[in-house]
């Protein structure tokens, strides 16, 4: 049988790589990102403790995260609206990993929660918390613990994260699947 | 779309990749220069005879140095050349072939050079590092992402809504590294690994364990591309890309359901439309689905028309995706097994089909005499999918 890939490159160990000459710097950038129109609207809200999100009556959604067009539609969205902020966990990761893939000792729940109020996967990532690694799972209601007003700023994280809603009936699609 | 405006058919007529690898010595021009020498020497051209360049590489900020294209030019050959750069994060490793394609089926270019090159281990002290970029600056990088998370989110939604077990995933990890022993630029090739080494491994974002992951890699891939007119005066094995297709989603990605990629599923209708393909899994006989986790080759399988949504993983528990199955699965030990450079999974995708397909894989040849191959790349903020068919004419 013919073989035709013949690899090249040398391949360093970690060692070599001490030896092998190479520069090293650190890039000194800074950014001030401009939120823009929609989500200075959101983030005003969540420091007043509430979610806000956007009608588009075409398609018949509310967006949240909001945005001043419908990236479907392709049209302007119609108004705002708030939202009880409660939801269902649409998905989730037990995080033994931060940022930098750095490992960390207590592992962080993270997913993404779709709204209530609004059509299916109106939503957005946050963390999971008051909540066991036994228990978390995909439908399980959901309800925001905020900052203290005080300590708000009207950012994402003005909003610590979400934790069981109790005496909240199950969702339909909230059936427990045991897993290996 | 009008896809009976083509003006001429391409083939691949020369394949180079080098070694994939934590950590090479060669700079990313260098490796770019190795690839695609190969890939000349192969079609048994030289730099004088290509009319253009189509450079693809994946974030900037891998190498800390911008505009990445204009920089990594000498290597590519692209010097006093038409010459471009795509980049569509992961999917690169298809789409720059694609543009290597529409540049010679156009009818403007005849031979076209395509290098795709990735050296990720400049970034220090992670690749992760660069990747908390490409994240939303004011919803999501405050809650201080890390990459994995995205696809730990959803791997789990598609096992839910599917109903598909985490051991019938963590075969495909199995499958591909003992598949990537077969190749020799393979940089995680395992003939040993078991089920149980994947299901044990340490936990990064539950579900994904280490073991469901590809390695960051440096690496580059090169292809030649040529028109009808000139293909059989070259080789007697040109390998035909019968259709392409690409297509994207919102950057929007929690308000989509993650079970089921449909933008993955509308480049394929793209791709299977122009190469007359009626019936996917009767016409396939390889396919190589982009594998950057175990599963995603599934889900990948799936939106390419190849499974239905979940039966993908009962296929692999049965083995009909191992390289002597009845749909060889990314023969080439995927980027789970050979690694993940970005773009320059090129070489394992549609370089794989080329070497596949033209009966030049070595010990890695699908049995059977494979005439038709299917490759598929996906990325950006998981919301982009390339997806090419190719074909060995009888
Ligand atoms: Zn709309």
């Amino acid at each position: 049988m013919k073989e035709t890939v013949k690899p090249r490159g040398k391949p360093l160990s970690g060692e070599e790589m001490k030896q092998v000459c190479h520069v090293v710097a650190r890039p000194q950038v800074k950014y001030a990102w401009a939120v823009g129109v929609a989500m200075s609207h959101f983030l005003a809200g969540l420091k007043q403790g509430k979610i806000l999100g956007r009608t588009c009556v075409q398609c018949e959604r509310i967006l949240v995260p909001p945005r001043m067009f419908c990236e479907r539609c392709y049209r302007t969205t119609d108004e705002w609206v708030e939202l009880p902020g409660t939801g269902v966990i649409e998905t989730f990761s037990i995080s033994y990993i931060d940022t930098d893939a750095n490992r960390i000792k207590e592992p962080i729940f993270v997913g993404v929660l779709a709204f209530d109020g609004a059509p299916p996967h109106s939503g957005i990532m946050h963390y999971f918390g008051e909540v066991s690694q036994d228990a978390i799972h995909i439908g399980m209601p959901v309800e925001p613990v905020w900052k203290p007003g005080g300590e708000r700023v009207g950012a994402i994280t003005d909003i610590k994260y979400f934790r069981p809603r109790e005496g909240a009936r199950p969702s339909s699609n909230s059936k427990r699947r045991k897993r290996g | 779309m009008n896809l009976g405006k083509i003006h001429k058919d391409v083939a691949v007529v020369g394949a180079g990749m080098t070694l994939f690898s934590r950590r090479l010595q060669e700079t990313g021009k260098e490796m770019s220069w190795q690839a695609a020498q190969m890939a000349l020497d192969q079609a048994g051209l030289t730099l004088d005879d290509i009319d253009a360049v189509i450079m693809g590489s994946a974030p900037d900020a891998f190498d800390g140095v911008h505009k990445k294209g204009d920089w990594l030019i000498d290597g590519a050959g692209g010097v006093n050349k038409p010459y471009m750069r795509v980049y569509t994060g992961g999917g690169t490793a298809v789409f720059a072939p694609i543009a290597g394609w529409w540049h010679v089926a156009s009818g403007m270019f005849e031979r076209v050079l395509v290098v795709c090159e990735e050296k990720m281990s400049s970034c220090q002290p992670h690749a992760q590092s660069a990747f908390a970029h490409i994240w939303d600056p004011i919803l999501d990088r405050p809650l201080k992402p890390n990459l994995v998370w995205i696809f730990a989110m959803e791997m789990q939604r598609y096992m839910h809504t599917y109903n598909v077990r985490y051991e019938d995933i963590a075969l495909v990890a199995v499958k591909n590294k003992r598949n990537a022993v077969g190749h020799p630029c393979a940089q995680l090739a395992d003939p040993d690994i078991t089920l149980e080494d994947v299901i044990n491994s340490e936990p990064m974002a539950l579900p994904v364990r280490r073991l469901d992951i590809s390695p960051p890699s440096d690496g580059a891939a090169a292809l030649v591309l040529v028109s009808e007119d000139t293909a059989y005066e070259l080789t007697n094995e040109p390998v035909w890309m019968d259709g392409v297709g690409w297509c994207i989603d919102s950057t929007m990605w929690t308000n989509r359901d993650l079970a089921f990629p449909k933008f993955v599923a509308r480049a394929a209708r793209m791709a299977y439309e122009m190469a007359g393909i009626k019936n996917p899994r009767e016409e396939i006989d390889i396919a190589e689905p982009y594998d950057p986790f175990d599963y995603k080759e599934l889900q990948h399988l799936e939106a390419l028309g190849l499974a239905d949504p979940g039966e993908a993983a009962i296929m692999t528990r049965e083995g009909k995706t191992q390289r002597d199955g009845e749909l060889p699965v990314c023969p080439s030990g995927g980027l789970l097994g050979v690694g993940n450079p970005i773009a320059a999974t090129l070489g394992i995708k549609v370089g794989e089909l080329f070497w596949q397909l033209s009966g030049q894989a070595g010990a890695r040849q699908v049995p059977g005499d494979p005439a038709v191959g299917v490759a598929q790349a996906w990325g950006d903020l998981m919301q982009f999918s390339s997806v090419i068919v190719m074909r060995r004419r009888p």
